[in-house]
């Protein structure tokens, strides 16, 4: 009887050594690969660190989302949330966005700034996209734009970068990125980056990007929901963490309880 | 007498499976809740044509953290009944326990198992330790058909899913029937969980309980 139990409390023992080394291994390997979503800590982290990861493994750079004809666009396009509501914003608006600037800083080799005009003096792309909200309504339209990777290959990503994140026009200007509060900020990992269907949108259906729908520019990432096609561009950041922006979680929408990888 | 009943495998699965269920459904209806309206093919929202507007408010807000628990409740759930089709295959339990014999698979026999449900006519002893025929039809049907279903209509909601199984959304039609689809087979395994809890309850709950926890069920 005492030789069954010692025989069985090894073996438990060796299962419980072998889980807790397994696991470790698991956790370093999936932070090689880029497996662990920011918001991992986050109180249903577990369920979306094994979304993301799955979601990770099983789509490539070569996995493209849908793409529609021109007969499906969408008549109506539903739209939610509001401009910034400040005196800067209505100016740049009034103004044509003539004065409004695309800032790039962070881990690249030429910090730039781009005008609206010298965006739509690069190649530009349209895509007619399917885009759900996690509400659960969506539309399918033209995104008019400019290839987030030809940016980025503009001002030189340093081997280092694991996110590239991005700031509306209502970011503080303190300089301070934790004290983020209230601004809308999103961040995608360079998979999506340099994904050959991530857009800077500045035209939405043969026409300017509409006010609501986020003028002057606004990210489209249509592997992932709506929330995650942040609007109103004002500065992109390329970043090896985004534990230090906010409350470190990659996202304004986290902050809402929203997780941050929005494939699915 | 004292008898085994409902094997380790079957009876883990079972509740780990029905409390996922219980924060899928929960999760579920926090998600719809933002938006009770369903729509057929790719595309609906506000202005657009609906199929069925649910009588309930729009609530946003609660969403988030749904998705999150849904999610997470949908990872455990898939996992187990993964756990429970390869243990059921293996120790042949679909086929001992749940596969109806061939001749009684004929509409007479189905129709004489449906007026003994209809007229609540309790079981006979024999019985008591197997399921009748309507019992393997339903757990057939929810196993094999209204899972996996219920898991592809979700995965076609997915956009990162269908960048690479575009045939995931396509094959229903469009993102929006994936999501209406979705909408009624859970309402289709909401309707059995019912059924099977007032059926428990008409047959013996302490009994059946105990089946369920322990493995062991008494009958005399």
């Amino acid at each position: 009887m005492t030789e069954i139990i010692t025989r069985r409390k090894l073996i438990a023992a060796g299962f419980t050594a072998a889980g807790a080394a397994g696991l470790g291994a698991a956790v370093r390997l999936a932070n090689r690969y880029g497996l662990i979503p920011p918001d991992h800590n986050h109180i249903f982290g577990s369920g979306e660190t094994a979304t993301y990861a799955a979601l990770r493994l099983f789509t490539s750079h070569h996995s493209r989302a849908r793409e529609f004809t021109r007969s499906d666009i969408s008549k109506i396009a539903p739209v939610k949330g509001e401009p910034p509501k400040s005196e800067a914003y209505n100016r740049l608006l009034s103004g044509g966005f003539a004065d409004w600037r695309l800032r790039i800083d962070g881990l690249v080799d030429r910090p730039s700034s781009f005008s609206l005009a010298e965006l739509k003096r690069l190649p530009s792309e349209s895509h007619i996209y399917h885009q759900a909200c996690e509400e659960g309504w969506s539309f399918i339209a033209e995104c008019i734009g400019v290839r987030l990777s030809n940016i980025l290959n503009l001002v030189g990503v340093l081997p280092q970068a694991k996110y590239v994140v991005f700031f509306g026009l209502d970011l503080p200007d303190t300089g301070d990125l934790r004290n983020v509060i209230g601004a809308k900020w999103n961040s995608i990992d360079m998979d999506d980056a340099w994904h050959p269907q991530t857009l800077l949108a500045y035209g939405m259906n043969g026409q300017d990007l509409p006010t609501r729908h986020g003028a002057p520019l606004r990210l489209r990432v249509p592997r992932q929901l709506g929330g995650k096609s942040t609007k109103y561009l004002s500065r992109i950041l390329v970043a090896d963490t985004v534990n230090n922006i906010g409350k470190g979680y990659g996202g304004s929408g986290v902050e809402h309880g929203f997780s941050w990888y929005a494939g699915i | 007498m004292d008898s085994q009943r409902h094997s380790l495998v079957v009876r883990a699965t079972h509740w780990i499976t029905a409390f996922s269920f219980l924060g899928l459904l929960v999760s579920g209806i926090l998600i719809l809740i933002a938006h009770p309206r369903l729509y057929w093919g790719e595309t609906g929202g506000m202005g657009a044509p609906s199929l069925i507007d649910l009588p309930i408010p729009f609530k946003i807000g609660y969403s988030g953290w749904g998705r999150y628990v849904h999610f997470l409740s949908a990872w455990v759930i898939i996992l187990t009944g993964l756990v429970y089709v390869l243990a059921g295959l293996f120790t042949r339990h679909f086929n001992r326990n749940l596969m109806p014999a061939r001749a009684g698979l004929a509409w007479k026999a189905i129709w004489h198992s449906t007026l003994d449900h209809l007229r609540f006519k309790q079981p006979i002893e024999e019985e008591f330790g197997t399921y009748n025929l309507l019992q393997r039809l339903a757990y057939l049907t929810i196993v094999f058909v209204l899972f996996p279903l219920v898991i592809v209509t979700g995965f076609g909601m997915s956009p990162a899913i269908a960048s690479v199984v575009p045939l995931v959304v396509n094959v229903f039609g469009g993102q929006q029937s994936a999501r209406t689809l979705h909408f009624f087979v859970a309402g289709l395994l909401v309707l059995f969980v019912l059924i099977h809890i007032t059926m428990v309850i008409l047959t013996g709950f302490t009994n059946r309980m105990r089946a369920m926890i322990t493995g062991r069920s008494t009958h005399d």
